[in-house]
């Protein structure tokens, strides 16, 4: 029994993993995206729309396979590391959703707030970071919470190019005769889904002092 | 000398003229009142005057210095071909190059100097949300700052410097027990008041108001007019975009009417609203006289 326990959380251990790095990238890489995909130069922002609309458009799992054998195909460059692979198709992935939703929230944003900034003489890169980035992360909160809790979820995706995460390793029990093992990997992800929805609203009220 | 000299200043919007050659001046320490029916120009003039928008053709100086010339708008591109080198840095040089070609032949720079001689409070406050009314007054003049060569050096001085004058100037205004609300936890007339102070932190040659009581209760103008009047009892240069004839009339040193983007009639203030020599003016204050 503490021996499947073990697993497991070993097994999660591999989900987190995926799930905080991915996080980590792909928060930056998505306002990389959104600033290609409002750029006025517009090859750049046509270029950027239909990458978008590609990684939007198809299913992750699909992007997964594509990550882990195009190298190998095209370049006869194989790729080794699953969870590189993982990574890489995570982090595309997420940092396509993650700029339409910074786009969102840049566009909704009152014109009034830039010309007010621009009239006092503030650089744009001012107005950028002081004047708007804190109402666009207040308004983005919820929308970027749901992706969050989502990409959670979807990190047990990567077992299907063999990265050995909670469910994989769960069901190698059911080969022995178990199936309580893989039907109790849902409290993993109901405890840090339940801990991050405590986080996020804390998040939320830390930005309640003002409206936007 | 004028501290304000506009010529010919002339601004579209694709195919419609929205302001047909518009010339007038102002002295230092006089302030203008702006009046004329709803699209007749009056905001467009104003977004003109602090760059928001980029006139079609014209002038405008402040005490004497050109800082908008149509007819000299290419003269001061950015240098483009004299660079020394070609490294990668040619495509934010670029960049800078077509926003200039967009803006009038100004570079970003350009513009954001000559921003500073104006001021401009807007008709919705545009107060940012998430500071407090103090750090609303204060933020631009902080940024400013960090560009001064002795900031590192006198980091604390300057500040203290500023945060005082911030301070003082939401006292003048009458909010210095509102400094650290919000901008929704104050009235419309609040918030229209420290967008004022806002506007005077950073010392404009020219402050322009555009219809500073419209967005406001009946209730709530006379605080924000008394500001204005307090105002220009300490000759602060002002143009004010207003529908207040009265307030108009008593405060302003000079009346400009303006229709379809022309000025019809510019002149000392008693003599435009008592005595208009123009029939479109007269035609316009009867209007209002009635209502
Ligand atoms: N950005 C714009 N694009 C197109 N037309 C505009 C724009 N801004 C203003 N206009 C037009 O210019 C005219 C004058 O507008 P405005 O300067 O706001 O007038 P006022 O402030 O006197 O009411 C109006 O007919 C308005 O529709
Ligand atoms: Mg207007």
């Amino acid at each position: 029994m503490l021996e499947i326990i073990k697993t497991l959380i070993n097994g999660f251990g591999e989900n987190l993993r995926i799930f905080v790095l991915t996080l980590l990238m792909a928060i930056p890489l998505g306002l990389i995206i959104t600033f290609g995909s409002m750029t006025k130069f517009r090859p750049i922002r046509w270029l950027t729309r239909v990458f978008v609309w590609i990684i939007r458009g198809t299913p992750l799992m699909l992007q997964l396979f594509v990550v882990l054998y195009a190298p190998g195909l095209l370049f006869n460059m194989p790729m080794r590391n699953r969870i590189v692979a993982t990574l890489v198709a995570f982090v595309i992935n997420y940092a396509a959703y993650f700029s339409e939703i910074y786009r969102g929230g840049i566009e909704s944003i009152p014109k009034g707030q830039y010309e007010a900034g621009q009239v006092l003489g503030m650089t744009r890169r001012q107005i950028f970071f002081k004047v708007v980035l804190l109402q666009v992360i207040k308004r983005i909160t919820p929308s970027m919470g749901n992706e969050v809790i989502t990409l959670v979820k979807d990190t047990a995706l990567s077992r299907v190019i063999g990265v050995a995460e909670i469910i994989m390793v769960a069901e190698r029990y059911t080969k022995q005769g178990l199936i309580g093992p893989l039907f109790s990997t849902g409290l993993y992800f109901l405890l840090f889904n339940g801990l991050l929805t405590l986080l996020l609203g804390w998040i939320e009220r830390r930005m309640d002092y003002f409206r936007a | 000398m004028a501290i304000l000299e506009v010529n010919n200043l002339g601004k579209s919007f694709g195919a419609t003229e929205v302001l047909k050659d518009i010339s007038f001046s102002l002295e230092k320490g006089e302030s203008l009142a702006i009046i004329g029916s709803s699209g007749s120009g009056k905001t467009t003039l104003l977004r003109c005057l602090n760059f928001l928008e980029t006139p079609n053709c014209g002038s405008i100086r402040v005490n004497g210095e050109v800082i908008f010339d149509s007819a000299r708008a290419f003269d001061n591109l950015p240098p483009m071909v004299r660079r020394k080198s070609w490294g990668p840095g040619i495509v934010l040089d670029l960049n800078r190059f077509f926003a200039a070609l967009l803006n009038g032949g100004m570079s970003p720079e350009a513009i954001r100097r000559n921003r500073l001689h104006f001021g401009l409070v807007f008709q919705s406050f545009n107060l940012f949300p998430q500071y407090t009314a103090f750090q609303n007054v204060v933020l631009a003049s902080e940024l400013l700052a960090k560009e001064r060569p002795d900031y590192k050096a006198n980091k604390k001085a300057i500040l203290d410097d500023i945060h005082e004058k911030g301070r003082a100037l939401l006292a003048s205004v009458g909010l210095a027990a509102k400094a650290d609300n919000y901008p929704h936890q104050l009235s419309g007339g609040q918030q229209q008041r420290v967008a004022s102070a806002r506007a005077l932190a950073l010392n404009p040659d020219i402050l322009c108001f555009d219809e500073p009581t419209s967005a406001l209760d009946p209730e709530l103008t006379g605080e924000v007019l008394n500001v204005i009047r307090s105002l220009a009892a300490r000759n602060t240069t002002m143009i004010i975009v207003t529908h207040e004839m009265q307030f108009a009339r008593q405060v302003a040193d000079n009346v400009m009417f303006m229709d379809s983007g022309v000025v019809i009639e510019y002149g000392r203030a008693a003599d435009v609203i008592d005595n208009p020599s123009q029939e479109r003016t007269k035609r316009f204050l009867e209007n209002y006289t009635n209502n």
